[in-house]
């Protein structure tokens, strides 16, 4: 009996590591500390009221970010780990079993729990201000994203201490990822993780079709919208076009691992070049997806801090619609070498090589927004400039790759490593830096420091090269990633060398935006004009923080960057005096998204361990939940005019 | 500020120019050994002069505009300066030039790719009046079996070919999927367990030639490597007898041992029982050992044959 419990609990957590045993004290420690401090300043009713059950999408917005940012930090300690143990031929720092599972991890967490929804978070805060709405359309199933999400990322960390983590890397191929060959519940936590978060993924994208297509404010037509709003209306359409795939594929892997099915096994019949292709069909997309919203900050940013219009507007829409269609034809690029036909591989290649077009148009877009603008050094703006060569080289070796001869020598190989490198980090990560600068005082109401953001940009923008374009060589000198150790010999040391200092400097230049972080919350300069860049568009019309209401008159929109023009307007006296005020109807809070989300955890915690006693009870808990909201009848309420007069006089903002 | 910013610029791209010049000899896929890599290497090196191209004019109007308009005074400033159709057009034309100027040689390569390279030496007595070598290649967690179907040889973890000779690499994967990676000698090609898959490659001169799996298949897989040896004629009909002469027969035992996930060190075998030129992967090996039929594993729709259509698809 009690040798049964100490064999289950020896499974159950993850034993036998120093770095684990560090992780389980830390979790319960931080958990510990959470519980106490916000019990001692009697903080529970004020996180349940303002914070768990909100609809407010900007409060949505800022846990998103805070979740992101925690993801970040865990996905670049995994890849500080890898770089640790690839610094020198022969380390052992990880072996092999481990070394597999932190780069599962750090690939997921990076595109899947951190990148996708920082983004999600910008466009929570951002979108409905840009486009002068009080809220996204669907503001309780905005909750409901944000909730699974969170739900998806705790599972998915859970694996860390409890169980193992997935080891068959971020694309799971099979039939590595099958249960015949990759026994155990690492790869369930994957299956499961992924999939609930991507339900509140899809959900997304529709909740942001919606809002920017029915809740634009009057004259704001399509193509007078603000660039990045254009973007997310594009990406969503992206997610609505290519989750569903991936949320078949991952049932389907599901079905097989728990269930003995066999769709991507060896035996019976099973494909695993289906795997591939569902994947795909999905994972190219999704890169687009975290793409195109920083193209849209970006090209917001840019025009800011220029001083200018963006150039060539239309262009810049059409590109990315352009690229939004090709993202969805392109996608075998990622499996070349697996015995297609001629005509196959060179339609792909070609259909890869024209998405540089319409990207390489938007690049030239930018930079002539900059000529003969006024350009002014802010920490956003370094960002955005930066990515501009940064990203110029991911895009160029992203042709190469896709240049199907050449591709089977690239292939798997550290030079694909460093591409993909290139456009996330040079693209989605600079891009999400950047917004976050960017919009963070219209979140907070206060700045963060220039100075300390400038020193942050420089180091990771320096690291980031020194890490990353040595990798290209390595590529070619023929290292393959997903290695976790190579001999001394093959003269891959000191290029290995090189990469983990530039690593470890990434991650000092990540902390050094974190201390700036807290250091602002404390020392920042407050912004009491809302508007602190001398912004072009209408999130920059409203006080900082925005109020719940956003807009205490909706605007009327006459003109591409609509708030220039209403400051121009004003500067020649001929501003319009305001109306009074009117209630203002806005959607009640609830407490089901973050219970239903809770059911789902637990459900996909039971079905993880194949508990059907605790995944059944999970999956009633989250029907019992969807029935309860259907019999919520009155979920609004106004805010009264009284109330509107208080807050915009507390913002300066009646005289 | 501007100062600053070039100054940085150049301090992150030392390493890089350290490298290109350092050692452009240990990088094996610019340094071609045979036909195939060598195809693929002009390819390579054309699209690298293109896109060097491309950068360097992004990069000459990037410094140029932070240089003339990111300082405090410029003259030039034009808020109104939002579009210009003739730019607009020039510069969606000269990426769509630049494509097809990589797009046609990259389809004349892929075709050209399928074709066995020319042999540049006199076949060995071996090959038995054949021009090409036929190799069977199967991966197993975490090794490589060879077999020579015509010589009726195996050997685990290195091949020996002849030089100048077209050598067909037929690819198989017993469990989980790998690729098939020699980068002195050409592209990889991934192992699968439902379709077999073809390669084309051809050494130049004799010498020995690092090989590794390129797709992740589990624990042993950074040290899933083997080695291409590649021998004059003689040499390589003196390398087969001697195989054939002094080396233990693979045994069925033996081979199921082999199919263990575990690393094994290189070995050679005089001969191979039928059941190995099966291609079994497997669950179609299981299969057998339960006394089924395997066939009924085999994926609907696809010739699982050895001599069948693989690869296609
Ligand atoms: C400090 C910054 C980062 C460093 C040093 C880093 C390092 C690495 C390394 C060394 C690998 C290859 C591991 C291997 O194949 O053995 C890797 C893989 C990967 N990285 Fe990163 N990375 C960083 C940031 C990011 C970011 C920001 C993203 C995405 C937004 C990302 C996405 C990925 C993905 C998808 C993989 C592939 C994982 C797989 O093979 O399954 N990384 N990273
Ligand atoms: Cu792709
Ligand atoms: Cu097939």
């Amino acid at each position: 009996m009690m040798d049964s419990i100490t064999n289950f609990l020896s499974h159950f957590f993850v034993t036998g590591d120093p770095m684990i045993y560090g992780a389980d004290a830390s979790i319960a420690l931080v958990s510990v500390a959470v519980l106490a401090v916000l019990t001692y300043f009697k903080k529970w009713k004020w996180l349940w009221n303002e914070w768990l059950t909100t609809v407010d999408h900007k409060k949505i917005g800022i846990m998103y970010i805070i979740a992101a940012l925690l993801m970040f930090f865990r996905g670049g300690v995994d890849a500080l780990m890898m770089r640790t143990q690839l610094a020198m031929p022969g380390l052992s720092f990880l072996n092999a079993e481990h070394y597999n599972q932190v780069f599962t991890t750090h690939g997921t967490i990076m595109i899947i729990f951190a990148a996708m929804p920082f983004i999600f978070g910008l466009m929570n805060i951002a979108v409905p201000l840009q486009i002068g709405a009080r809220d996204v359309a669907f503001p309780f199933l905005n909750a409901v994203s944000f909730w699974l999400f969170f739900a998806g990322a705790m599972l998915f960390n859970l694996s860390f201490v409890i169980g193992g983590s997935p080891d068959a890397g971020w694309s799971s191929y099979a039939p590595f990822a099958g249960i015949e060959l990759n026994p155990g519940v690492g790869q369930n936590y994957y299956v499961l993780a992924v999939q609930i978060s991507g339900i509140g993924s899809l959900a997304t994208g529709i909740n942001f079709l919606v809002t920017i297509l029915k809740m634009r404010a009057p004259g704001m037509k399509l193509f007078k919208m603000p660039m990045f709003s254009w973007s997310i209306l594009i990406t969503s359409v992206i997610i609505i076009f290519a989750f569903p795939a991936f949320t078949v594929a991952l049932a389907l892997m599901t079905i097989d691992r728990l269930f003995g099915a066999h769709f991507f096994t060896i035996a019976a019949g099973g494909s695993p070049m289906l795997w591939a292709n569902l994947f795909w069909f999905w994972g190219h997309p999704e890169v687009y997806i975290v793409l195109l919203p920083v193209f849209g900050i970006f090209s917001d940013v840019i025009a800011t801090f220029a001083h200018k219009t963006l150039f060539g507007y239309a262009v810049m829409v059409w590109s990315m619609i352009a690229i939004s269609f090709l993202s969805f034809i392109t996608w075998l690029h990622h499996f070349f070498t697996m015995g297609n036909t001629a005509p196959v591989n060179a339609f792909f290649s070609i259909s890869t090589m024209l998405i540089a077009i319409p990207t390489g148009v938007k690049i030239f877009n930018w930079l002539f927004t900059l000529n003969k603008g006024r350009i002014e050094f802010t920490t956003p703006m370094l960002w955005a400039l930066a990515f501009i060569p940064n990203f110029t080289i991911g895009g160029v070796t992203g042709v190469m790759l896709a240049m199907a001869p050449a591709d089977y020598q690239y292939h798997n190989s550290y030079f694909l490593v460093a591409h993909f490198h290139s456009t996330l980090i040079a693209g989605t990560v600079f891009g999400i830096f950047c917004g976050l600068h960017y919009w963070w005082p219209k979140m907070f109401g206060y700045l963060l420091d220039e100075k300390k953001g400038k020193w942050a940009f420089w180091v990771f923008m320096i690291s980031f090269n020194i890490c990353f374009m040595p990798m290209y060589f390595l590529g070619l000198m023929g290292m393959t990633r997903r290695m976790y150790t190579y001999p001394a010999g093959l003269g891959w040391g000191p290029i290995n060398f090189i990469m983990t200092i530039g690593a470890f400097g990434m991650g000092i230049g990540f902390a050094i935006m974190a201390y700036n972080i807290v250091w602002s919350a404390i020392h920042g300069k407050k912004d009491t004009t809302g508007d602190p860049w001398d912004g072009r568009t209408l999130e920059w019309s409203i006080a900082s923080p925005a109020p719940e209401y956003n807009f205490a008159h909706i605007p009327t929109v006459s003109t591409r960057d609509a708030f220039e023009t209403m400051k121009e307007e004003k500067r020649a006296g001929r501003a319009k005096p305001p109306a009074p005020f009117k209630p203002i109807h806005m959607p009640n809070n609830s407490g089901i998204p973050v219970i239903m989300s809770a059911f789902m955890f637990v459900a996909g915690f039971g079905f993880v361990f194949w508990w059907f006693w605790m995944a059944i009870p999970g999956v009633i808990g989250v029907i019992a939940c969807l029935i309860a909201r259907s019999f919520v009848y009155d979920d609004f309420h106004h805010i009264p005019v009284d109330e509107i007069e208080r807050t915009e006089r507390a913002a300066g903002r009646l005289s | 500020m501007i100062k600053t910013f070039k100054m940085k610029m150049a301090v992150a791209l030392l390493p890089l120019l350290a490298l290109l010049t350092g050692c452009s000899d240990n990088i094996a896929v610019l340094n071609p050994q045979g036909p195939v890599a060598r195809e693929q290497y002009h390819l390579i090196v054309w699209s690298l002069i293109m896109m060097s191209l491309v950068l360097a004019i992004v990069l000459i109007i990037f410094i140029y505009v932070l240089v003339r308009f990111g300082r405090r005074k410029s003259k030039g400033f034009d808020p109104n300066d939002t579009g210009n159709r003739k730019l607009e057009i020039i510069w969606l034309i000269v990426p769509v030039l630049i494509c097809i100027l990589l797009a046609v040689p990259t389809v004349k390569t892929l075709y050209a790719l399928n074709q066995p390279p020319k042999a540049t030496a006199a076949a060995p007595a071996a090959l038995n009046g054949s021009k090409t070598l036929t190799i069977d290649v199967t991966s197993v967690q975490w090794k490589w079996l060879f077999r020579y179907p015509d010589q009726k040889i195996e050997t685990v973890n290195y091949v020996v070919i002849p030089a100048g000779i077209p050598v067909q690499f037929r690819l198989h994967a017993y469990d989980a999927m790998n690729a098939f990676w020699v980068p002195e000698l050409g592209g990889q090609q991934y192992t699968m367990t439902d379709m077999p898959m073809k390669l084309w490659l051809q050494a130049d001169k004799p010498g020995n030639y690092d090989g590794r799996s390129s797709n992740y298949s589990g624990r042993g897989f950074a040290q899933m490597t083997f080695t291409v040896m590649a021998r004059s004629a003689n040499d390589f009909d003196n390398w087969i007898s001697s195989v054939k002469n002094n080396q233990p027969a693979l045994t069925h035992a033996k081979y199921m041992q082999l199919l263990e996930p575990n690393t094994v060190k290189p070995q050679e075998f005089s001969s191979y029982p039928a059941i190995v030129a099966k291609d079994f992967n497997k669950a179609q090996m299981d299969a057998v050992m339960n006394g089924e039929s395997p066939e009924k594993d085999s994926m609907p729709g696809m010739d699982m044959g050895n001599g069948g259509k693989g690869g296609q698809k």
